[in-house]
C-alpha cells in the first residue's frame, strides 16, 4: 500500500473528529431552551439556577466551555450528565456491552448469510431461485426496520413463543456461567434477526451483482475453457474481486447498523445505547445524548477509513488521489 | 446509511456519459420499472387526494378504540377509537412532502457543488470534494436525531437537515459526468463556436450531467424515507401532522393486541421505498450505459 496515501488518510481522521465535536458542541448550545430550568423547573429560584450554572460550567462563555469541553473529551471525559449525575463516560460504558454484542453478531450475520445468499443466486441466474432471492431481498431491504421487528415479535415471541418478547436477560434468573450464557443468546436472537436481515439483504444483493459482473470476464472464461471445476472458478478465481463492493461499503454499513439498532433496542428492549439515547433525548440530557453521538460518528468515521484502507489493500489498482 | 445508493453512484461514476436515447421508456416498459412507477404514482396520488381519499379526519375519533379491520374501519382503529386508514393516507402527505423537499434541496445542492467542483477543478475541486467525502461518512440518521432532539419535532428542520446532508452522493455523480463531458464534440463545438463558459457550463454540460444524478435521486429519497419513519416511530415526528412512522410507534405499545396497528403503516412505508429503489435501481442501470 502507498505510504503516502496511508498518512494523508490518518491526517484527516484528526480534522473530521475536530469537526464532528465542534458540529455537536454547537448543535447543542445553540439549540433553543436551558437545560438548567428543564432541570430544576420553571419556578426554580435564581441563587438556584446559578448554583446549577455553575455546577456544570453553564456560566461560563461560549468558547470557553468549547475549549474546555474539547480538552476533557480528549482526556476521555465527556462530562457529567444533567439528569443521572454521573459521569457520560460511565453511564456509556455500561451500555455499551449490550449494543456491540447485538450489532456485533448482525454484522457476521449479514456478512456470512448475505454472501452466501449472493453466491447462491448468482450461480443460478435468471433461473427461480434467484429470481426468488433477488425479490426477497429487494422487499426486505425496503422494509423498516421496525417493521421487521414487530413482526418477528409477533410471529415468533407472541404467536409461537419460542422466544422472549423483550430484554436482555430473563429478570427472574439469577444463573452465571454457561446457563446465564445461553438466557442471553436466547434474549439476543430475534434483536439480531430484526438488525441483520436489512443487511443480509443489501449484503445477497451487491455480492450477487459483484459476483454476475466478474463472472463474465475473460479470464473467467479461460478458466472455464481450460475445464475448471465450475465451483472452483466461483470460489478461487472470482469471489475475490467480485467481493470488492461488499468491502466498500462495509464502513457504512457500520453505521447503517448503529442507526438500526437505536431501533432495535426500542422494540425489543434492549439495554443498550440507544436506549440510553432516546431516554436521554427525552429528559433533554444534552451531555449524554453528545457522548453518544460523538461516539457514535467517530466509530463510523474509523469504520470507513478502515475500509477504505482495507479496500486498496485488497485491490492495487486502487490509489485515492 | 444507503449501501446500494453508495454502489448506484459507483456505477455511474465509472458508467459513459449520455446514454442511449429512450432508455427511460425502455425501463418502464420493464415489469419491475413497471411496478415502481405506477406504485411512485399512486403514492403522489394519494398524498395530493389525501382529504378527499380519506374516509374521516385523520384526528378525529371515530369509532371504538383497537377494533381490528372490518367493513366500517378497513384497517381497524388505533387506541384513541382513529381510522387507521385515513391516517394512512394522511400519513402518505407527510413523506410525500418530506421526500420532495428533501430532494429538491440535494437535487440543487449536489448539482451546484458537482458543477463547480468538475468544471473549475484545482484547489476548489479538491476541497469541495474532501468535504463531500467527509459529509458522506457522517451517520445521517444520528444528526437528524440529534437536531430534532434539541430544536424539537418539526418538518422544517427535518428537511432542512436531511436535505443539507444528503447530497454527496449526487454531487459525485455530478462531476464525475461533468469531468467526462467536458471534452466532448459538441462542448468543443460551442467553444468553437464563441459561447461563453457560463453559456456552455449551462447550456451544453448542465442538461446532459443532470439526468444520471436524477435517477440516483430515487435511491437518496428512499432512505430518507425511512429516515423519517424511524424518527417518527422513535417519537419524534411532528406531533401536528400524522405520518407512518408515528403510527407505528404507537403500535409499539399495542403489539399483544392490535396487530393492524403495526402492519399496515409499515407497509405503507415498504411499498413506497420498494418502488423507489426499483425505479431508482433500473434507471441507474440504464443511464449508467448497461443495457
Amino acid at each position: 500500500m502507498n505510504r503516502r496515501y496511508l498518512v494523508r488518510r490518518l491526517a484527516q481522521l484528526p480534522l473530521t473528529v475536530a469537526a464532528i465535536l465542534l458540529a455537536g458542541f454547537l448543535l447543542i448550545h445553540l439549540a433553543p431552551g436551558d437545560p438548567v430550568v428543564a432541570l430544576a423547573g420553571q419556578s426554580g429560584d435564581a441563587e438556584y439556577y446559578a448554583y446549577l450554572r455553575a455546577k456544570f460550567g453553564l456560566d461560563k462563555p461560549l468558547p470557553t466551555q468549547l475549549v474546555i469541553y474539547a480538552g476533557n473529551v480528549l482526556s476521555g471525559d465527556l462530562g457529567t450528565s444533567y439528569v443521572l449525575g454521573r459521569p457520560v463516560a460511565e453511564a456509556i460504558a455500561e451500555r455499551l456491552p449490550a449494543t456491540v454484542l447485538l450489532t456485533g453478531s448482525a454484522l457476521v450475520l449479514s456478512t456470512v448469510v448475505g454472501i452466501s445468499l449472493g453466491i447462491y443466486g448468482a450461480r443460478r441466474h435468471g433461473r427461480w431461485p434467484d429470481t426468488a432471492v433477488n425479490l426477497t431481498a429487494l422487499t426486505v431491504y425496503a422494509a423498516p426496520v421496525f417493521l421487521i421487528g414487530q413482526l418477528v415479535i409477533l410471529g415468533l415471541a407472541l404467536g409461537a413463543g419460542w422466544f422472549p418478547v423483550e430484554g436482555m436477560t430473563d429478570a427472574r434468573s439469577s444463573v452465571t456461567g454457561l446457563p446465564r450464557l445461553l438466557d442471553i443468546a436466547h434474549h439476543l436472537a430475534l434483536p439480531a434477526l430484526a438488525l441483520t436481515s436489512q443487511e443480509v439483504a443489501a449484503v445477497a444483493r451487491l455480492s450477487r451483482v459483484g459476483l454476475l459482473d466478474e463472472l463474465r470476464q475473460d479470464h473467467i472464461r479461460t478458466a472455464r475453457a481450460k475445464g475448471v471445476a465450475e465451483g472452483v472458478v466461483v470460489r478461487k478465481h472470482a469471489l475475490r474481486r467480485a467481493l470488492l463492493p461488499v468491502v466498500t461499503v462495509l464502513g457504512g454499513r457500520v453505521g447503517h447498523l448503529v442507526a438500526g439498532a437505536v431501533i432495535v433496542e426500542a422494540v425489543f428492549g434492549w439495554p443498550g445505547l440507544g436506549r440510553l439515547l432516546v431516554t436521554a433525548m427525552q429528559n433533554r440530557d444534552g451531555p449524554i445524548v453528545l457522548g453518544v453521538f460523538l461516539l457514535v460518528a467517530v466509530t463510523v468515521v474509523v469504520a470507513n477509513l478502515l475500509t477504505d484502507l482495507l479496500y486498496s489493500w485488497l485491490d492495487p489498482r486502487v490509489r485515492y488521489g | 446509511m444507503s449501501d446500494t445508493a453508495e454502489a448506484a453512484a459507483g456505477r455511474l461514476e465509472a458508467g459513459t456519459p449520455a446514454p442511449a436515447p429512450g432508455s427511460v421508456r425502455r425501463v418502464l416498459r420493464t415489469p419491475g420499472g413497471a411496478v415502481g412507477a405506477s406504485l411512485v404514482l399512486l403514492w403522489v396520488l394519494v398524498a395530493t387526494l389525501a382529504p378527499v381519499l380519506a374516509p374521516t379526519d385523520p384526528f378525529a375519533v371515530d369509532g371504538p378504540p383497537l377494533a381490528g379491520p372490518s367493513g366500517d374501519h378497513l384497517l381497524g382503529t388505533d387506541s384513541l377509537g382513529r381510522d387507521l386508514l385515513s391516517g394512512i393516507i394522511h400519513g402518505a402527505r407527510t413523506s410525500l412532502v418530506v421526500a420532495g423537499s428533501v430532494a429538491a434541496l440535494v437535487a440543487v445542492i449536489g448539482t451546484a457543488v458537482g458543477l463547480v467542483s468538475g468544471l473549475l477543478g484545482g484547489w476548489l475541486d479538491d476541497v469541495l470534494m474532501r468535504f463531500t467525502e467527509a459529509l458522506q461518512v457522517l451517520p445521517r440518521f444520528f444528526l437528524a436525531l440529534v437536531v430534532i432532539a434539541f430544536f424539537g419535532p418539526g418538518l422544517d428542520r427535518l428537511i432542512l437537515v436531511l436535505g443539507a446532508t444528503s447530497w454527496p452522493l449526487l454531487a459525485r455523480v455530478v462531476r464525475a459526468e461533468v469531468l467526462a463531458l467536458r471534452h466532448r464534440e459538441f462542448v468543443d463545438a460551442a467553444v468553437v463556436g464563441g459561447a461563453s463558459r457560463l453559456r456552455i457550463a449551462l447550456r451544453e454540460i448542465l442538461p446532459n450531467a443532470v439526468p444520471p444524478a436524477l435517477a440516483l435521486l430515487g435511491l437518496v429519497v428512499a432512505q430518507v424515507i425511512l429516515i423519517e419513519a424511524s424518527l417518527g416511530f422513535l417519537g419524534l415526528g411532528d406531533p401536528n401532522v400524522t405520518s407512518w412512522g408515528t403510527l407505528a410507534s404507537e403500535a409499539q405499545r399495542f403489539l399483544r393486541v392490535a396487530w393492524w396497528l403495526t402492519v399496515f403503516p409499515g407497509l405503507a412505508i415498504l411499498l413506497v421505498v420498494l418502488a423507489l429503489n426499483l425505479l431508482g435501481d433500473l434507471l441507474v442501470d440504464a443511464l449508467a450505459g448497461r443495457r
